[in-house]
Order: structure tokens, then C-alpha cells, then sequence
């Protein structure tokens, strides 16, 4: 579409349902009662002038420029912060109001560079426009006393601030503590000597507490905060809305565009995800797409010690099926797998499952959610019937009590993060169980009532110790239960978890949590109003992941916090369609929409739409597939958009599953890690090159929109259907949208998806179907997916991971705000900035105990394997304790986490290895060899020189 | 033992150590190695001798071997 910016009604909208009516400039208006008249007047499509106002913040009455007139009223009030009352008469434009306005604007612009036509937001700037519309034609002040000429900062990489064009509205400011949540900015002095401020006056913003979501660039009116790209290319001159690549919160964005290039990505304030919002990787961090380091060429080899040699399409596409076909006919249909990607799209997903499905005959298909949110799956399914979260983010708004466990959600889900530190400053109430003390821990503004910083592994006891407080100090919600449960069930849960072993005194030893403090954690949860539980991998990626799951689910129905708004149990989804790509039918043992493989009614329909038999049987999962090539009999695999090697636990043994295959196929934007085995590259397509839909933690199903011409000239979706068709298959599909129309299909919970209603209302929840052909934003209203909710007895199982003489720390992982998963997409921006290199986090006793200092280069080693990096000392971790992110290859930390996994899963124990740490001078053996073999991998001939 | 059966005897072990506090702890395991693992995984634990498994996880590859 044409340019347009995005609409401001000046101030937010009221959630009232009463109505009030009133009259501006003559004309009736109705709108819910707490309405500005400035969104009133705005809403009927009078736009009153306005400087310090915008509808992502509370109004604020600073800039005097939208004065208006009310009948009986003495004086001009502001517009904006005056509500609508019934039958109140305004007039928005008068000669006394455009006097008072002329004059307000021409003090600001005295104290303004009128260097308009080169100013990078010519154009798109509301001083600019703010002017016009007041008519101001000259200025009478004479600059001697004006703040031009100010040094600019451009210490952020992604946007300058230049204070000579700044009015001081204290949009960036409001917007700071309002939106994100981070108060970093500052006005700094007073009258004349007024300014914005990251910080302290001897900050920058790069070295201040601003996180770069954005919201405050923004939020500016003028030039004064603006994106460098914006300063470098140019204002945009189109727009498409799509969905951002990153985290599970699917933030959706305007691509705001000049011809095919980028200029920048503004989050949509139409947005159900994100409203408006956004982070610094989804704002700022796109630069990957057009990195050199992209491969844009499809190669081939045909063995990982030579180099890789650049070929056709059709090339390609015929060896990799000659290959997959030879290694079918020798070893057998079995030999072969693949894997789906949470970072690619449901179209592109579903079709790799099907290709495996169909194609190879088998169903050795998995996806990255085995190592994420896979226990997510399997818990919620047996507790309450669906493999999915229970609500929309706008339900935190209702929250009263917030659980966060194992999620650090400022780092990994930022976006939803603000939303969720909007209600707790608000005064809803926080519990955090975590080892380490996050950020949400204590914040500006923030603090939790009670941090149960556990011991690494001890979840299950935790949950179990806080069902005994509720169950035996009479809090449990009986009501609720007999109604919406199986009663037998929750007697025989309730009799397990009074039992006095599961008492927080009892467990105590077990978890380090003061029993004290867990009991006033539990009673908090159960009578504070409404309860909603949010997760994240510190859940999931344990030895008993599932288990916890389901406690988590437990307690929610023990204590009625299900089934309305502001309640709910919420896992916080890694990557931006892990929901997604579960739903698609990923996993080895289940088509899409959660249905088992061995169900012959759900396979003979796929089987009738695919036209080809099904295999009954489950397929291997990742770790299974690992094991099984090493062990000779797995051959084949097919990889999108994932980097298993630097992913997945234990590297060791990954490599030497990659190792031992005749045949990887890695289809991605970069030579990954798992490309270093790889004998064929196809190369992948970023999101802004495709069409498709993500998923996001809400069930929301998204649009992405291409918004330029895939580099590579393929979109995923076809190099996966040309895969298929040089198989044999006859796949046909001339647009993902027919995909989608397939999935729909044979779904249930998607009957009522397709492109066009997606174009139409913007976003959909699953279920969509006839009972609910809107979606389903809130789920379990009335009644469970499985019908009556299930509890489940959850006893605590210590993982088989244990520390001792050798390895007498625990080593807990995790991520960092500005870098994403294995770090692909942002170590290839200015992200580094803040995160060049993964460290260890130790705390200061562990440190001293081991002549460890800050910033020393440390070994890091347990029973899988050793790596080197360099130390952090810090209190954010208990003793005992150790923490690392997994962002960058050369650290592969990975290296040192285990075989061991979720007992019903196989989702990896990444937040439990035993290790010992311990000061070095330099890398590991391994760490060397890798980095050697690595380069070696990457070769690529030169081409032959054409005769 | 191969590396392969050791993590299938300790997934057996988990499993059903997970799930005594059902009615049948040994049905329940049978239940979920069926509805999870791939053949050749229960071809291995089936071939194997049984050594290191728990008595319910033995129950469970008994009774599965058995139907199988």
C-alpha cells in the first residue's frame, strides 16, 4: 500500500461500555465513556492539533496546543486531557483558539532548526505538520537563547538523537516508562534548562539502561529520535504489515519500504500481539537479511572434507533426490528423516512433514520444539486436552497475581514482558521461581513479592510443595474442581500432595526455597484474585519437563484460575512459530492438529487428500535419530532452518551423528553449523522474502507478507515443493495460501482458517471452526478440550544429573535480550553490541573459592565435554550455581550439557549439568579442532570459467 | 551395551518411574513406549536381556514384546 502513517487518535481508547454522547463543532458523537474529547473529536475525523499527545500514552496536558472551547466552561482547556461528559458542546476551532495556538507554535519553533528539506523526517514529521496546521507563517523571536547547535548522539546503532530538534514533550520519555517499561529516559533539569536524558548525564544511550525497543523513536514527534536508516536511505514510500521472525510474542510490524529496500520496521498498532510495541531484535535487527554472509546459490558435495561447489537449482534439486532415493533403495525408507523449523512458516512446515510423511514414506519428522516446548505439548494435552496455551496476552491485564517460573521473559519475550510489567505497576502482585534473580526480580517500579530461587532441577518439588499449601490450608477452589474436574482424580492428587513429605518444610532441603516463603508464594496465588501462571524453558527443559507442565496445570484447576480472562496457564514459546510447527503435524507421532499417527481414521483422511498409505507407526525423534545414525542405520536427513549442531545437547554426538550420514540436506540462510556436515545447501529465504502464516504463543495465527524478491529466487515453500516434485511427488501448489486451504483441510482446529479471512480480520486464534468461527482467544470457558480436566500425580523424580567431587556445580542456560537462539539472524547485526560473547555467570564465593575474577577466561567442563569462556561474577546466580547463553558457535556451550531429557519427551536437560569450573588460558582442544574443521567445511570453489 | 540401549533402558526407567503413581505403573509405561518410541527402538529394548531395567519398565517391555 501507498505511504500512509499510521493513525493517531491522540490518546488511548476507553474500555467502558457506557456511552456518552456529545457535540464537537456541531456534529453528535458517541463514544465509551472516558474518551478524550481529543480522541472524540479525533474518532469523528477532526483532527485537533497536538504535539505532546499520541495514543500509546496516557494523555500528559504539556504542549498547550490542542486547546479547544466547551460551552459553560470558563478558559481553553486541553483537549486531550479533558473526558467527554453527555451533552457537553466543543469547538475545536475558533479565531481566540488559532491565536493561542499560533502562538504556541511559533515559541517552539524559535527554538527550532528550520533545516526542514534536509532533515531526515521531512515529510513525516508532526512539528512540521503541526505547523502548517496552525498556520504559523513567521517567527518574531530572535534566537538569542535557543538550544541549537547541541552535539548529536549517535552512540546507539540503530538510531541517532539529536537534542537541537527536540521540544521536550516527553513523548520518549512517557513512552520509556509507559510502553516498555525500562524508565531509562529522563527529563533532566528544569524550565529553560529542560532536557532528555538517557540516564545519567554522563550516559550516552548505548551506555545507558535503554534497551532499544524503539518505542521511544517512535514516539517522537520531530527529527530529534530517529533511525539511521531513515537518516541514510530516506523516508519510506509503501508499507506492508507482516509478522515479525523473532520470539513467540509474533509482534507484528509495518515493513515500511522504499522500492525493495527496507527502510524500517514500525510495530503496527493494530497489532493483537504486541499493541504497538516492540524489541530491539524485531525493530532494529533485520540486517541479516541482506548480510554477506548469506548463501544465495544452491551447492553440493559429495563429502564433507571437500569444498562446496556452487550448482543450478535443477542441479540440486536432482541430486539431493538421486541421493535420498540411492540411500532409500540400499538402507531402506527408513534410513530417512527430517526436520521442520519454528522459525519457518506453518505453510512451509506442513510441507516438510509431508514430504517425509508422503515422500520418504515414513515418520521420522521432528522439530526444534523436541528441545524447547515439547513437554508443553504433551503436559497441557493430557491435562486439559490441548496442546496449547490458555489465553491471549491482553488477558495479563486482568491479572491480579502473576507466577512467572523458569522465564525471564524482559530477555526472551520482551514485548509481552512490557505488557506484563504495565499490570504489576499497576499493583497486580509477582512471584518468581527462578535460580537466577531476572530482571523482572527487581526492576524500577517492579519487585516481586516473593523470588523462590530454587535449585536447578527442583521444579516438580517446588509445585508439588505449593499444591500442599493450597490443598491443606483449605484454598483450593471446590467449586471449581467438581464442577470442571474429575473428581476421583483430584481426591487422589489432592491425598498425594498433603502427604507431610510433600510439605515446603519437608522439601526444603530438596529445593533451598525457605518454607516460609513458599507458603506465603502459594497462598498469594490462591487468594490474590486472579492467578495467571506464565512459563518458559526453565519448565520444559528438564528431566521431568512434562511433569511440570502438568503440576503448573494442576494448580491452576485446584484453584479455579482457568477459563476467563486473567488467569490461565501460558507457556512463553521460544521461537516465533514453535506453536505453529507443532500444530503442523512435526512430530514424529502426531498429524496436525494433535492426532496420533496410529489413529486409522485421521490417517486414511490424509491418505485420501495425499494419496498414498500412511505409516502407522512413530517415527524417531531428534536425539533418536542421532543415536540411530550413529549407530549406521540412519542415513538421510533433511534439515530446514535449524542449526542442530549448535542447538542441540551434547555437540559431541551430534557431530558424530551428522558424521555418520550419507546425505544431510541443510536448507537455511547461512552456512550454519550443521552445514559443516552437510552434502547439500539449499538456500533459504528470509521472512521478508515469503509469503506464509506464523503461530504465535497465543494460538494466533498471523500473516507474513513478502515485501521483496527472495535473494536466493525461491521462497521456502517452493524449494521444499521442488524437493518433493524431483522425488516423484506431484505437488503443485501455486501459492502458500492453497497450503494453508489444505491444513484447513484436514485440521479441525484450523477448519475456518484461510488466507483471505487472515487478510480480513488480521490475526485468528485457534480453534476456528464452527463452534467457534471467530477463533478462540480465552480457551476452556466452559468446559475442557478433554472434557472434564484432568489432575495428574506428579511425583518428584531427582534427575539422574548429579553433582559431586568432580563436577560439583550446576550449570543452568539460557538467553540474553539482544541476541535470539543459536544467534544466526543477530550476530550478524549491531546486536553484537551488546552481546559479543557468551559468558559464564558465577557468583562471587564460587568465584573466589577458585581464584576466578571478573572478565578471566575460565574452563567450564562436565562428564559430555569442556569449553573455555570468559567469566562474569555476580550475585544474579545463588552458589552453587552457574549460568551461560548459547548464542555464539565458538563458545559451544553445548558441548558440556548431556544425553539426559524429559522422561516423556526426550526434550533435553539443558537447565541441569553437573560441572566444574576452573581458571584457563585459552581454548579447548575441542574447541580448536572444531573451529579448524569449521573453516575447512566452509570452502567454496571457485567456479570454472566458462569456454 | 551399545550407547543407543543404554539411553533406551534409561528411558524405560524414567517412564515408568514417572508414572507409579498410576493404577498399573507397568500398563502405563507399555502405553506410552507404544504411543512414543519408533520400531526400531522397541525392536532394541525387546532384543535386550533386560539387564538394568526396573522391575516395571521390565513388566511394561514384557507385555509390549508380548502384544507385539
Amino acid at each position: 500500500m501507498t505511504y500512509q502513517p499510521q493513525a493517531d487518535f491522540g490518546t488511548p481508547a476507553s474500555r467502558s461500555d457506557e456511552q456518552v454522547t456529545l457535540t464537537i463543532d456541531g456534529r453528535e458523537v458517541t463514544v465509551p465513556a472516558g474518551t478524550s474529547v481529543m480522541r472524540a473529536a479525533s474518532e469523528q475525523g477532526t483532527s485537533i492539533p497536538k504535539l505532546c499527545a499520541t495514543d500509546s500514552l496516557a494523555s500528559f496536558g504539556s504542549c498547550r496546543l490542542c486547546l479547544v472551547e466547551i460551552e459553560g466552561r470558563r478558559g481553553t482547556p486541553a483537549s486531550c486531557t479533558t473526558p467527554v461528559e453527555p451533552g457537553m458542546v466543543v469547538k475545536t476551532q475558533t479565531p481566540h483558539l488559532a491565536k493561542l495556538r499560533k502562538g504556541v507554535m511559533e515559541l517552539y519553533i524559535s527554538d527550532h532548526p528550520l533545516d526542514c528539506l534536509t532533515c531526515a523526517a521531512n515529510g513525516d514529521c508532526e512539528l512540521q505538520d503541526q505547523a502548517g496546521a496552525v498556520g504559523l507563517r513567521d517567527v518574531r523571536y530572535a534566537a538569542d537563547a535557543t538550544h541549537l547547535g547541541q552535539t548529536k548522539d549517535h552512540s546507539n546503532p540503530y538510531f541517532d538523537f539529536d537534542p537541537s530538534k527536540c521540544i521536550v514533550c516527553s513523548r520518549c520519555v512517557r513512552a520509556c516508562d509507559e510502553v516498555q517499561g525500562t524508565l531509562a529516559l529522563t527529563v533532566q533539569g528544569r524550565g529553560f534548562g529542560s532536557k532528555i536524558s538517557a540516564g545519567l548525564s554522563s550516559d550516552n544511550f548505548l551506555g545507558s539502561e535503554c534497551v532499544s525497543c524503539g518505542a521511544c523513536v517512535q514516539a517522537c514527534p520531530t527529527a530529534t529520535l530517529v533511525e539511521k536508516k531513515v537518516v541514510e536511505i530516506g523516508t519510506p514510500e509503501r508499507s506492508v504489515v507482516t509478522t515479525c521472525a523473532y520470539c513467540g510474542v509474533g509482534c507484528t510490524f509495518r515493513a515500511e519500504m522504499r522500492g525493495e529496500q527496507l527502510v524500517r520496521m514500525v510495530p503496527w498498532k493494530d497489532g493483537k500481539a504486541n499493541r504497538g510495541h516492540s524489541c530491539v531484535k524485531g525493530r532494529f535487527a533485520w540486517g541479516y537479511a541482506q548480510h554477506q554472509d548469506r548463501i544465495l546459490k544452491p551447492m553440493i558435495r559429495a563429502s564433507i572434507d571437500q569444498p562446496w561447489r556452487e550448482v543450478e537449482w535443477d542441479e540440486a534439486f536432482a541430486y539431493a533426490a538421486s541421493e535420498l532415493k540411492r540411500i532409500s533403495a540400499k538402507y531402506g525408507k527408513h534410513a530417512l528423516g527430517g526436520i521442520t523449523s519454528s522459525r519457518c512458516t506453518n505453510e512451509e512446515t506442513f510441507l516438510v512433514q509431508k514430504l517425509v510423511r508422503a515422500g520418504f514414506g515414513n515418520n521420522n519428522v521432528d522439530t526444534c520444539a523436541r528441545v524447547c516446548h515439547s513437554p508443553t505439548g504433551y503436559g497441557l494435552k493430557t491435562t486439559f486436552g490441548t496442546s496449547a496455551g490458555t489465553q491471549d496476552f491482553d488477558s495479563v491485564e486482568d491479572s491480579d497475581v502473576i507466577l512467572v517460573i523458569g522465564a525471564n521473559p524482559t530477555d526472551g519475550h520482551p514485548v509481552f514482558a512490557s505488557r506484563m510489567k504495565k499490570r504489576l505497576r499497576q499493583g497486580a502482585k509477582l512471584i518468581v521461581i527462578d535460580p537466577r534473580r531476572t530482571d523482572l526480580v527487581r526492576s524500577p517500579h517492579i519487585e516481586a513479592q516473593h523470588h523462590l530461587a530454587l535449585r536447578p532441577g527442583t521444579n516438580v518439588a517446588v509445585l508439588t510443595a505449593i499444591a500442599h499449601t493450597i490443598v491443606t490450608e483449605g484454598l483450593v477452589d471446590e467449586a471449581f474442581v467438581r464442577e470442571r474436574c474429575d473428581w476421583d482424580e483430584y481426591r487422589e492428587w489432592a491425598d498425594f500432595v498433603s502427604q507431610a513429605r510433600n510439605s515446603p518444610e519437608m522439601l526444603e532441603p530438596v529445593t533451598q526455597v525457605p518454607a516460609a516463603e513458599l507458603r506465603a508464594a502459594a497462598r498469594l496465588y490462591a487468594t490474590g484474585g486472579n492467578g495467571a501462571i506464565y512459563y518458559g524453558l526453565g519448565v520444559t527443559e528438564h528431566s521431568q519437563g512434562s511433569s511440570t507442565v502438568m503440576a503448573i496445570a494442576n494448580l491452576a484447576m485446584a484453584t479455579g484460575n482457568i477459563g476467563r480472562r486473567g488467569v490461565g496457564v501460558n507457556p512463553l514459546r521460544g521461537q516465533n512459530n514453535v506453536q505453529g510447527a507443532c500444530d503442523m503435524g512435526s512430530f514424529p507421532h502426531e498429524l496436525s492438529g494433535y492426532r496420533h499417527i496410529s489413529d486409522g481414521e485421521t490417517r486414511r483422511l490424509f491418505e485420501g487428500e495425499w494419496g498414498v498409505p500412511l505409516d502407522p507407526e512413530p517415527g524417531l525423534r531428534i536425539p533418536n535419530m542421532l543415536d540411530a545414525a550413529t549407530d549406521g542405520v540412519f542415513k538421510a536427513l533433511y534439515v530446514q532452518g535449524e542449526d542442530i549442531l549448535q542447538s542441540d545437547p551434547n555437540t559431541k554426538h551430534v557431530a558424530a551423528g551428522l558424521a555418520a550420514m550419507e546425505c544431510v540436506i541443510v536448507h537455511d540462510l547461512f552456512l550454519n553449523e550443521t552445514a559443516n556436515y552437510a552434502h547439500i545447501f539449499l538456500p533459504g529465504s528470509t521472512f521478508l522474502e515469503k509469503n506464509g502464516t506464523f503461530t504465535n504463543a497465543e494460538r494466533r495465527i498471523q500473516p507474513v507478507r513478502k515485501v521483496m524478491t527472495p535473494l536466493n529466487g525461491l521462497e521456502d515453500w517452493e524449494v521444499t515443493q521442488e524437493l518433493a516434485r524431483a522425488m516423484g511427488l506431484d505437488w503443485n501448489y501455486a501459492h502458500p495460501s492453497e497450503i494453508m486451504d489444505e491444513i484447513a483441510r484436514l485440521t479441525p482446529s484450523f477448519k475456518g482458517v484461510s488466507f483471505d479471512r487472515l487478510d480480513q480480520e488480521g490475526s485468528l486464534q485457534w480453534p476456528v471452526n464452527d463452534a467457534a468461527p471467530d477463533g478462540s482467544p480465552i480457551m476452556h470457558i466452559d468446559g475442557f478440550v478433554r472434557g472434564k480436566g484432568k489432575f495428574v500425580v506428579t511425583d518428584y523424580v531427582p534427575t539422574d544429573e548429579k553433582t559431586g567431587p568432580r563436577f560439583p556445580l550446576l550449570l543452568t542456560t539460557g538467553r540474553i535480550l539482544s541476541q535470539y537462539n543459536v544467534g544466526a539472524q543477530t550476530r550478524r547485526t549491531d546486536n553484537v553490541l551488546w552481546h559479543e560473547e557468551d559468558l559464564l555467570e558465577i557468583h562471587p564465593v564460587d568465584a573466589e573459592d577458585r581464584g576466578i575474577k571478573d572478565g578471566d577466561w575460565v574452563k567450564l567442563a562436565s562428564r559430555a565435554g569442556e569449553t573455555t569462556l570468559r567469566a562474569t561474577v555476580t550475585e544474579r546466580v545463588a552458589p552453587g550455581v552457574v549460568y551461560t547463553t548459547f548464542h555464539h558457535p565458538l563458545t559451544q556451550a553445548n558441548v558440556v550439557t548431556t544425553d539426559y531429557s524429559d522422561w516423556a519427551t526426550n526434550c533435553p536437560e539443558y537447565k541441569v549439568t553437573a560441572v566444574q569450573i576452573s581458571p584457563s588460558n585459552g581454548p579447548t582442544d575441542w574447541q580448536e579442532d572444531y573451529e579448524a574443521q569449521a573453516r575447512r567445511s566452509r570452502r567454496i570453489a571457485e567456479a570454472e570459467a566458462a569456454e | 551395551m551399545s550407547s543407543t540401549l543404554d539411553n533406551l533402558v534409561r528411558m524405560a526407567n524414567q517412564i515408568a518411574a514417572n508414572l507409579q503413581h498410576e493404577p498399573d505403573p507397568a500398563a502405563a509405561t507399555a502405553e506410552h513406549i507404544h504411543l512414543f518410541w519408533d520400531p526400531r527402538m522397541k525392536r532394541m529394548i525387546f532384543d535386550h536381556d533386560g539387564t538394568g531395567l526396573s522391575p516395571d519398565a521390565a513388566k511394561a517391555i514384557a507385555a509390549l514384546k508380548a502384544s507385539a
